[in-house]
């Protein structure tokens, strides 16, 4: 959209026939409303843009004041009051002491690390098993596959709730009821990143499997040096939002595990709020230590992350 | 083109397959079959009919959780739809720092919904933020117990899912809104329409797809409701379990050594029908779209 209003506005009636000074040219292309009269609709006016970005400041409010308000209140030391008005975000005791604190409570540390077993296990078996499957149903013919993705389509439409008290029957015969391995097994694999993947694949080319199938190549080498590096886009959508899912996983955690040694980051700081009704400021830094690992990771991926949600999305 | 024995497609696709088949398809199957039996955790039990369905009329529990869940629909449903879209023409233009303001709305979606709910529960809480704030200008006298109230427990759990759902459906219209022609704006505007009127008549339609979408979302997510309402009460339900929702009555039944397996299934049955009932009839609204248009 922009490149189509730049080449507008270069190849409109004061470009290059009127010997405007440079030094005027250059800001006003920059400027980021019109003005009055221009037919530049896409284009907001100056109110409208002084409009626009106090609105914008105001969500921005909104949604970042809570975590801003929990991340000062996890650095307040016992001298700050935390129930004033106007809430104090910058803390006058600042300490790191609640960091250190929540630990007499509950394992927080080995609950993140519990977390991050699952969560890693699940990226790295959704990644490798939906580029394997995923590559089959969208390279390969072979009978049978309408049945396969017959039987993936059909758990789209199930909400995992539903399946939730036979799926702990299934695991606890399994001999893996209260174990991280129960949390982790049944989300391993999940058809929507299969049939994402497989859409990834069916964008290939035929006659670049086919050519290196014809120079000898097995289907490890085709996966490896033709799949891979064409659906790796996809591929690292999968991952981010198999990471996120299985970080943030709070109802399955809860019923698979009974002993609070093998909790999960989520059902731990549950735990804490519940048992102990523990100090505002304990409950903030638990809370900082499950949010910012992902805060980070978003801002480093959050590209990825707008083109999977867009992708996943049916468009209007 | 043959390029692989008859088994490598069935190799690569079998881990996926029984997968699903072991933690989909097979649990599915065993809820119905159970939720007509009289099954505890260590025993398998008996053909029971209708029974379990006929106690779930009587359950007053159920009403509750039937309640709750309608009500979390009925309000989420509107606010989920127009909302976002409000949210998404907002930073729809590009204007100078628009990519950052993007990314900061999107915060909530990742963070986890027990973080943000137990965040929210201290602000909820009587010597809280919000309560605060409200008798600061005067607006009350007293601090009010928002979560130990039936409807205020409520009205937290869902002001929370809506302010955690902005985000994420506002990105699904940003993706429609890339699909309305920039002509179409351009045309209704020379014909001298205003902002409103181009709104309801050019990018209303041209999102509507998306609108469908995200209303039978949003009423799918309102039924299968847990996390909010779970760490607001504190796991209790609120005052009498009457805040309880579907999930957490089948958990609440079904957990232990002596839940009642048979029953849980059975409500497991009806979170079922009530997850696809909307889907349906969306789908049915879409149908009835193309055969007008």
């Amino acid at each position: 959209m922009t490149a189509i209003d730049d080449a507008k506005r270069v190849s409109g009636p004061d470009a290059g026939t009127t010997p405007t000074p440079p030094r005027e040219r250059a800001p006003r292309r920059q400027r980021p409303y019109r003005r009055r009269g221009s037919g530049d609709f896409a284009r907001p006016t100056l109110g409208g843009l002084v409009g626009r970005y106090a609105l914008l400041l105001f969500v921005t409010v909104l949604v970042v004041g809570p975590l801003v308000w929990q991340l000062s209140t996890s650095f307040k030391g016992p001298g700050d009051d935390i129930y004033t008005f106007p809430p104090n975000v910058v803390p006058t005791d600042p300490t790191l002491q609640n960091y250190v604190r929540v630990t007499d409570f509950i394992p927080v540390y080995l609950y993140a690390f519990h977390s991050l077993l699952v969560a890693l296990g699940t990226v790295l078996s959704n990644t490798v098993l939906a580029t394997f499957a995923g590559y089959a149903i969208g390279c390969m013919r072979f009978r049978g596959k309408r049945i396969v993705l017959g039987i993936l389509l059909s758990t789209l439409l199930l909400p995992g709730e539903v399946t939730l008290t036979s799926q702990f029957l299934t695991i606890r015969n399994l001999g893996l009821a209260d174990s991280l391995w129960g949390v982790f097994l049944p989300g391993a694999i999940n058809a929507m990143n299969v049939l994402l993947v497989a859409t990834a694949c069916r964008a290939i080319p035929s006659e670049m499997l086919d050519a290196a199938t014809v120079d000898g190549a097995t289907t490890w080498q085709r996966i490896r040096h033709i799949v891979w590096p064409n659906v790796r886009g996809m591929v690292s959508v999968v991952a981010i939002f198999a990471f996120i899912g299985a970080w943030d996983d709070y109802l399955w955690p809860l019923v698979v595990l009974s002993d609070p040694a093998k909790y999960t980051l989520t059902v731990g700081m549950a735990y804490l709020n519940g048992n102990f009704q523990a100090d505002p400021r304990l409950i903030a830094a638990g809370t900082m230590i499950a949010l910012v690992p992902l805060v980070v990771m978003f801002s480093i991926t959050q590209r990825f992350f707008f083109k999977g949600v867009q992708e996943g999305a049916v468009k209007g | 083109m043959r390029s692989h024995k008859w088994y490598t497609p069935w190799l690569l696709v079998a881990p996926a397959v029984v997968w699903v088949l072991v933690f989909g398809l097979w649990p599915f199957l065993n809820t119905v079959i159970l939720s007509f039996t009289d099954s505890r955790p260590l025993r398998t039990g008996g053909f029971v009919g209708l029974e379990n369905y006929g106690r779930m009329l009587q359950d007053e529990q159920f009403g509750y959780a039937l309640t709750t869940s309608v009500i979390y629909m009925i309000v989420c449903v509107p606010l989920l739809t127009i909302l976002p879209l409000l949210l998404a023409l907002l930073v729809e233009k590009t204007i100078p720092g628009i990519a950052a303001f993007r990314t900061t709305f999107y915060f909530p979606v990742i963070a986890s919904v027990v973080v943000v709910a137990l965040i929210w529960t201290w602000m909820f809480d009587s010597r809280g933020v919000i309560n605060q704030t409200l008798q600061a200008f005067g607006l009350l006298d007293k601090p009010v117990a928002f979560l130990v109230d039936r409807w205020w427990l409520l009205a937290c759990a869902i002001l929370l899912t809506v302010w955690k759902g902005l985000g994420y459906y506002m990105v699904v219209y940003l993706a429609a809104l890339g699909n309305v022609g920039r002509e179409l704006h351009e045309a209704a505007m020379l014909d001298g329409a205003g902002a409103f009127r181009r709104f309801l008549s050019v990018t209303i339609p041209g999102v509507r797809g998306a609108m469908l979408l995200i209303s039978a979302l949003v009423a799918v997510a309102a039924m299968r409701v847990f996390t909010e309402l779970h760490v607001l009460s504190n796991g209790t339900g609120g005052p009498g379990g009457q805040d309880l929702s579907i999930v957490m009555l089948i958990r609440q039944v079904g957990q232990g050594l002596n839940g009642d397996v048979g029953y849980a299934s059975a409500l497991s049955v009806a979170l079922f029908l009530l997850t696809v009932l909307p889907l349906i009839a969306i789908a049915w609204m879409n149908r009835e779209r193309r055969t007008v248009s």
